[in-house]
């Protein structure tokens, strides 16, 4: 049964080689996948027990099992993929395509998420990395064929940056799986603590100092592929430069793995191993929020602004992640993680599906030849806002209720009879990242849709039914998480 | 049936062949002999397999048994050289227009009979080369295999590219047989014997081994070197490659390659328990991952590709070769040999062997550029393919052991590298614009074949657990 959602898309990604209705076919395929993931989800409420099913030993030694099962966390993700994904599915595909392009777009869509469906779903660590790979040729090719800008070299960056990325992380991976002599992810922690225990002296030292190790390559590797500073130069152009249906799935599912593999992966199996590198991934991750931040405020063009915006907003969710490293015991620290991880999801998704849709109608992403937008189309500019909105963090959107347990699980720990503590001051720095998004965010509002209309804009019609759809569709699980955030928190409680 | 009867049996079946070719098929129709070959060859599977077996030994005190042993490893080897020899066999079918084009001035076949006996004759001493347990009988089945692709690597006789590559091949063949010989001799001398098992039963009483034997041992390595393809004897591998045939390029990069190893695995089995040979092999092993992977990066050839990519997958295999894990050997060499063949049947159908030509074959044919782009994945060692199972075995054997860390970070760029230049070609078939309305000549059955390689990939890609069963020995 849990296979499903990841069989589905594959299936119909595969009858691209035939001359099928492809469109019809695909969009079918990921409304399956939504409801399916809505039904797992619901029952997963009714009864949160980790659910496995479809083991199937793949390999002797090391003990590698083909099987999926669900987990709470792994719910939200795959409710964020399939209604991303489902979203992505109506991008309009370009008129100038052949037929063989317009199949080889839809079974790219369809292979990106099948791999993130996999990826979420697998519990066994070796195929939680093989699914997720699944991505890299198709996104290599549709940048190269399909992206703007300049697209081949931004097709190259970007591979060789998440194929070096999973490379490193393949090390740390193998690493764990051969010291844990497991590769079950639900069976790393006991492994993990159980050889911690049994050990003592010399070899004690230096099963500590190997897991420091793979906790670095966990680090390095899963932050490429999150594009945590100094390793995002990749994802501000690649997302600028594809087409819009990847920057969707990419900055809002693919880039999202990495935060849950550190999550499950890392994290939750030995958190005193990540200590050493507490101070080094806040000073990082304070460059995500303040210094791209800042390079985010001096783009010019909406595609742009948004790559750069989402690697910030990165810093953000590996805040919560330290503030987990400094305090284990944390209550909130993983739950905020995982909110943010949603709710940017939805919200850079919905922000990308806009500036495609602007991109067509107005033919330009340049901030100066933008303006007044919203007295032509209001609903997009409505659209755009809460999009906009939710990724400042506005309350009411799902990304408020993630950034304030953030701050939260910054100061949970902390001692007020002491002085500030790293995640203290770190939290503090980062509040004024907020002002940061604001700054960009409400001025590239105002630059696109205020203002005075010019030759672009004046004669732009406002969205068409089928373009409004997968926007209220995205828009309303923002306001339905920001209003209720215990929707989702309640699957994290049994993490 | 004596195992080695059925060795003696390829060999008539192959004399049978040349025969047939020379009084009974006329002019026109000589690329029927490919069938009457791939014919020939799965009698010998089937004989191999079933009748023979790997239980069946020779009685003691035969007089073949200080030359011939088999087993399940020496089964093995044999069939990955069988059905090599049946794949050359039908892609040399499919390439009898270039063939003919190259041997005459008429564009007739009648110079072309041997290119499709030849394979059967390799196919023997590669067969023997699996068996062979003396150094006599090595050198002599090596010399066969050897001697057999100085003329079919030259075979386009009006092809200048040919002939260059038939006598860099046939010079630096030459070199490696002499230091081959010399390297024998060295050991003769120091164990006093040519068989291998009294070598080994000598040398295990030993803690060190003499100077003398180390020499003949590095002379060994050496000449093993050129047939894996292996620095320090790599070089003649791209242009041969390049020059040879695509049917002979295939046979060399994988059956070739995969009898030298069988070969490194009958000399070094006893000796690899001292550091000292480890080592070397590691070393080497590293070496080749380097030429291979950054030599690679700038070809604009695809048979130049895929030979400096041959390069590096021997430095991965090497690395199993040098821990010992004779099982990962073998388990590499098979899933090489799937995507091997499916990478050069697919450039067998296509006009010219340059990456450029490859431009446009998402639009020209989907099917070719997406088993394509499969193979090329599973070469650049993507999950869920076959190809990954063998790198990532090759990292946990490194694991396994002493970790070296300079050779796992040499792997691991080998790895990104790859990459770059598998991906190099995924970006020709999709990113670029055909040049011309060139054909793409692949009939139903090339197609048919290509499919099932490529399906096998993926499909062992998911169970790698049935490959390695039938690569257990």
């Amino acid at each position: 049964m849990v296979v499903l959602p990841v069989i589905i898309p594959l299936l119909a990604a595969l009858l691209g080689l035939f001359n099928l209705p492809m469109r019809r076919i695909a969009k079918f395929a990921l409304l399956l996948n939504f409801a399916i993931s809505v039904c797992f989800a619901v029952i997963f409420i009714g009864c949160p027990l980790s659910v496995t099913d479809f083991s199937f030993k793949v390999l002797e030694n090391p003990d590698i099992h083909l099987q999926f099962g669900l987990t709470g966390i792994s719910c939200i993700m795959i409710l964020l993929t399939s209604s991303v994904s489902l979203a992505a599915i109506f991008c309009k595909i370009p008129e100038t395509l052949n037929p063989q392009q317009v199949r080889l777009w839809i079974s790219s869509i369809l292979l990106l998420s099948a791999g993130a469906m996999g990826a979420f779903l697998s519990t066994d660590l070796f195929f939680f990395y093989a699914f997720h790979e699944l991505a890299l040729i198709p996104t290599f090719l549709m940048i190269g064929m399909f992206g703007r800008g300049e697209r081949t070299r931004i097709a190259w960056q970007t591979t060789i940056f998440l194929a070096v990325g999973s490379i490193i992380l393949l090390a740390g991976v193998i690493g764990l799986g051969s010291i844990a002599g497991t590769y079950q992810i639900a069976d790393l922690p006991y492994a993990i603590q159980e050889k911690l225990s049994s050990f003592e002296g010399d070899k004690l030292e230096s099963l500590k100092c190997s897991l420091t190790w793979i906790s670095g390559l966990l680090l390095v590797g899963y932050g490429t592929l999150v594009s945590l500073f100094p390793f995002h130069t990749w994802a501000a152009p690649a997302y600028a430069s594809a087409p819009a249906p990847i920057a969707m799935l990419h900055a809002g599912v693919l880039k999202k793995f990495g935060l849950y593999g550190l999550i499950i992966t890392g994290l939750n199996v030995m958190p005193e191993q990540f200590k050493p590198f507490l101070t080094v991934l806040t000073v990082l991750l304070l460059c995500n929020i303040i210094w791209v931040g800042l390079i985010t405020i001096n783009q010019r063009r909406l595609d742009e602004m948004l790559g750069y915006s989402s690697v910030m907003h990165m810093g953000y969710i590996f805040l919560a992640l330290a503030a987990f490293i400094a305090f284990p015991e944390s209550k909130i620290a993983l739950s905020a993680a995982v909110l943010l991880m949603f709710g940017h999801g939805i919200s850079i998704a919905l922000s990308f599906y806009l500036t495609d849709i602007i991109e067509r109608k107005t033919g330009t992403l340049e901030f100066n030849q933008l303006g007044g937008l919203a007295k032509s189309a209001p609903k997009l500019a409505l659209l755009f806002g809460i999009a906009g909105m939710a990724s400042i963090g506005l309350p009411g959107l799902a990304n408020f209720a993630g950034e304030v347990m953030v701050f939260f699980a910054g100061f949970e720990g902390w001692d007020s009879t002491q002085s500030l503590g790293i995640i203290q001051w770190a939290t503090i720095i980062a509040l004024w990242g907020v002002v940061i998004s604001a700054v960009y965010l409400l001025r590239a509002f105002k630059q696109t849709f205020h203002g005075s209309m010019n030759i672009n804009t004046k004669n732009v019609l406002d969205l068409s039914l089928a373009e409004k759809l997968p926007a209220y569709f995205l828009s309303a699980i923002l306001i339905a998480v920001g209003v209720y955030p215990k929707l989702l928190l309640q699957f994290i409680n049994s993490l | 049936m004596q195992p080695f009867y059925v060795e003696f049996l390829l060999v008539a079946f192959a004399i049978v062949m040349l025969l047939v070719e020379a009084f009974f098929i006329p002019p026109g129709k000589k690329s029927s002999l490919a069938l009457i070959g791939v014919i020939f060859l799965t009698i010998i599977f089937f004989l191999e397999n079933f009748v023979v077996s790997d239980t069946s030994s020779l009685a003691v005190g035969h007089w073949m048994e200080r030359f011939y042993a088999q087993s399940p490893r020496a089964l093995l080897f044999k069939n990955i050289a069988i059905v090599s020899s049946i794949f050359v066999l039908i892609m040399g079918w499919q390439f009898r227009g270039t063939l003919n084009k190259f041997t005459s001035t008429d564009n007739s076949d009648v110079h072309t009979g041997e290119f499709y006996c030849l394979p059967l004759f390799a196919c023997v001493g590669m067969m023997w080369m699996a068996s062979a347990v003396d150094f006599v009988s090595i050198f002599v089945s090596l010399e066969l295999v050897t001697i057999c692709f100085y003329v079919m690597v030259s075979y386009l006789r009006r092809n200048v590219g040919s002939l260059e590559a038939g006598v860099k091949y046939l010079i630096l063949g030459a070199l490696s047989t002499g230091i081959l010989v010399y390297g024998i001799a060295w050991i003769y001398g120091a164990f006093g014997t040519t068989q291998i098992d009294q070598i080994s039963a000598i040398v295990a009483t030993q803690s060190e081994l003499s100077i003398p034997a180390l020499f003949g041992l590095s002379l060994c390595i050496i000449a093993i070197s050129f047939k894996v393809g292996a620095v320090p004897m790599q070089l003649w591998i791209p242009d041969v490659y390049q020059g040879a045939p695509t049917p002979v390029t295939a046979f060399l990069s994988v059956a070739s390659k995969a009898s030298g190893f069988a070969i490194a695995i009958t000399i070094f089995e006893p000796f690899l328990r001292f550091e000292k040979i480890q080592t070397v092999f590691l070393i080497i092993a590293g070496a080749t991952l380097i030429y291979g992977n950054f030599a690679a990066l700038a070809q604009h050839n695809f048979k130049r590709l895929l030979a400096y990519s041959s390069i590096a997958h021997a430095g991965f295999i090497l690395i199993a070769m040098g821990y010992g894990n004779f099982g990962l050997v073998a388990f590499y060499l098979v899933t090489y040999l799937l995507m091997t063949f499916a990478a050069f049947f697919i450039l067998n159908a296509i006009d010219g062997d340059e990456i450029e030509s490859l431009n446009g074959l998402s639009s020209k044919s989907p099917f070719l550029a997406l088993m394509l782009t499969i193979t090329m994945c599973s070469m650049a060692g993507l999950p869920l393919t076959v190809g990954f199972y063998g790198k990532f075995l090759v990292f946990k054997e490194i694991l396994n052991h002493s970790i070296s860390i300079p050779l796992l970070i040499i792997c691991f760029i080998s790895v990104a590298c790859g990459f770059y230049y598998y991906l190099k070609v995924i970006k020709a078939i999709y990113w670029k614009k055909p040049a011309e309305d060139s054909e793409v000549k692949a009939n139903i059955f090339t197609r048919a074949i290509i499919c099932l390689l490529v399906v096998s990939l993926i499909i062992f890609g998911f169970v790698p657990r049935a490959l390695q069963y039938l690569t257990q020995f």
